[in-house]
């Protein structure tokens, strides 16, 4: 199970990167590979406001759709616009070419998750 | 000399390139030759229709023969899947087979025009009116229209009717929220939010039911109904249903039955008398409408006495006063949110359910649900037998939801069963159960059927534990096997001119 070390996340699969004060985020290996082939995403908009723990975007695959929670609170300053037209890369590179959105954080969630206690949570629902 | 098996490589019937009509066309080939005479005469098509209606060029219809006509068709007859060829446990679809002397009755009204005087329709009025009345006497309804073309424009309906009555009250502003349950039909959301409301969602509890304390607690003046499935769509009997009503009843808060699961209690027990105050019907599920193929399907809504002013007209009523007719129309409805389809609905489905109810009458409806229950309890020990774990392993009603052990996929299943002539459940539904595979064998259905369904799913599950791959490949004998189905649902092809233009 591919777990990157310098990320935190949400047991509801979210991935947040944080550098300074930006925050990237995108859904886990796990998550993707659970959901199947992603066919569509719903993205935030720039300058929207995001709370932590509230649904920001949505991925569609061929399967579910599924509501993406923002692992922090702050405004979105970018969104990977290039997953509009090629959804795919969510499946093929969770978590590079794959990010959803960044935001200026002013909070995080209380409910974050290092990479071993994510591991743990995964593994339950493998 | 040897004598070889091997199979024709242009078998037709297994052609996975099975041609449109379109494609069969050669140029000049007719099936019919229409009289000369008719040709010849000398009509003024410019003053007949009028210059701007008539066409520059020939229309593009495929030019073939009767024959050709006739084999393209049966050919794709032939390659259907369909409850009269095959076992159909699709969940929450109630895939029932549907008696064919309701076809027969549906056949009588083919001649019958909706413009036509109603003092010649009186029996197709007639029809209507005790059909709805039985449907009320069935839900435990006041008042029903049989308007709604399927079951989510049912909702919508009596959605816009509850919408309605709280404007009617001056309470619109406040009444914002509708909850449903994280199991809900995706339907009752996407409803509550196009009727312009905020939806709030409920969690489940551990016995596969609506978390109580969680929807007492979402409970207040705000709230303008709640939607619900009883049976739910994990095939559990919502047992508080009555606490709901009464909390909700409290606070004005109107219940909205999801009626897609009727099969499960009709003839035995009734949303009205449960507390709900509006419900749809899914004739095509409960009361033999034959789908699956797209539709027609017939959603009709029936609702307590105090939202039966918002019903959309008109209404089939006897003895209708100021008429001399024993049935009659009636446009005055003031309150109505409005008509909702035109003419009566999907007439020629009405007769149909009209037929199932008069033919099995009160105590053959009863066994309907029985069946349906036991048959579906039966199916989910079977399953457990083979093993399938059950999501929430509880009595159920008239289907459940069932998982594969861990590692292997439902989706996988779904493709096996193809090669076995078996129609796949319903996956990855509800969203609540991972790998959910939900069955509904519906009450029309033998033991040898139900019997011979688990042994293929054990079987599947034996030969795929054994060789994970042979699930992955699966199907091997369907005319096409794995689809690319995010190509389909990324850039889907829908008309032939749209072939054409990527050709």
């Amino acid at each position: 199970m591919n777990i990157p070390q310098n990320l935190q996340y949400l047991k509801s699969h979210e991935w947040v990167h944080l550098e300074g004060d930006t925050a990237t985020v995108g859904i886990s290996d796990f998550a993707q590979e659970q959901l199947g082939d992603v066919v569509y995403v719903e993205l935030p908009k720039v300058g929207q406001i995001a709370s932590s723990d509230e649904t920001l975007a949505v991925v569609e695959s061929v399967k579910t759709a599924s509501d993406i929670y923002s692992p922090v609170s702050g405004e979105v300053i970018e969104v990977n616009a290039s997953l509009e037209g090629s959804p795919e890369q969510i499946n093929e590179s969770p978590y590079e070419l794959g990010w959803l959105f960044k935001v200026r954080v002013t909070g995080l969630s209380s409910e974050l998750l290092d990479p071993s206690s994510y591991h743990l949570v995964a593994e339950a629902e493998a | 000399m040897t004598l070889t098996a091997e199979k024709p490589s242009t078998l037709t019937s297994q052609n996975s390139n099975f041609p449109l009509i379109f494609e069969r066309s050669q140029a000049g080939r007719r099936g019919v030759i229409p009289p000369q005479a008719a040709l010849e005469q000398n009509v003024d098509l410019v003053a007949l229709l009028g210059a701007e209606n008539l066409r520059s060029s020939a229309p593009a219809l495929p030019e073939v023969s009767e024959l050709d006509l006739v084999r393209h068709y049966t050919g794709l007859a032939n390659r259907q899947f369909s409850v009269d060829a095959n076992f159909y446990p699709l969940g929450s679809c109630t895939m029932k087979y549907n008696p064919k002397v309701h076809e027969v009755a549906a056949a009588w009204f083919t001649d019958l025009h909706p413009y036509q005087a109603l003092e010649t329709a009186q029996g197709a009025l007639e029809l209507l009116h005790s059909l709805g009345q039985s449907l009320a006497t069935i839900t435990g309804m006041d008042a029903v229209t049989l308007q709604p073309a399927a079951g989510a424009h049912g909702e919508f309906t009596g959605i816009l009717m509850i919408r309605k009555y709280f404007e009617q009250k001056g309470q619109l502003e406040q009444r914002r929220i509708v909850i449903c349950p994280d199991a809900a039909h995706g339907t009752n959301p996407a409803t509550a939010a196009m009727a312009g409301f905020e939806v709030v969602e409920i969690p489940g509890n551990a016995r596969g039911e609506v978390d109580f304390e969680a929807l007492e607690a979402a409970l207040s003046p705000h709230v303008a109904a709640i939607m619900l499935t009883n049976p739910n769509t994990l095939g559990i009997f919502e047992t508080r249903i009555l606490d709901i009503s009464s909390k909700a009843k409290a606070l004005d808060i109107q219940l909205y039955y999801d009626g897609a699961n009727t099969n499960a209690i009709v003839g035995r027990a009734r949303p009205g008398d449960m507390g709900f105050d509006v419900i749809h019907l899914n004739l095509h599920k409960t009361f033999t409408v034959p789908h699956g193929g797209g539709g027609p399907g017939t959603g009709p809504v029936g609702v307590k006495a105090h939202l039966e002013p918002f019903l959309p007209g008109p209404i089939v009523i006897k003895n209708l006063e100021g008429s001399a007719l024993a049935y009659g129309l009636e446009h005055d409805r003031p309150l109505s949110i409005g008509r909702v389809r035109s003419f009566y609905g999907n007439f020629g489905n009405l007769v149909r359910a009209y037929a199932y109810i008069r033919s099995l009458g009160a105590e053959g409806l009863k066994d309907v649900s029985s069946m349906a229950v036991l048959n579906a309890n039966y199916l989910r020990i079977k399953l457990s037998e083979q093993g399938f774990a059950t999501a929430y392993p509880r009595i159920n009603m008239h289907e459940f939801v069932a998982t594969p052990p861990k590692g292997l996929k439902t989706l996988d299943f779904a493709k096996a069963l193809l090669d076995y002539g078996v129609h796949p459940m319903t996956t990855y539904f509800p969203l609540v159960v991972s790998e959910a595979m939900m069955v509904e064998p519906t009450e029309t259905e033998s033991l040898e059927t139900l019997d011979n369904y688990a042994q293929i799913m054990g079987e599947i599950l034996r030969k795929a534990q054994a060789n994970p791959a042979w699930l992955e490949s699966a199907p091997y004998t369907t005319p096409v096997r794995r689809l690319d189905e995010t190509l389909a649902a990324k850039k889907p092809v829908l008309t032939y001119q749209k072939m054409l233009a990527t050709k």
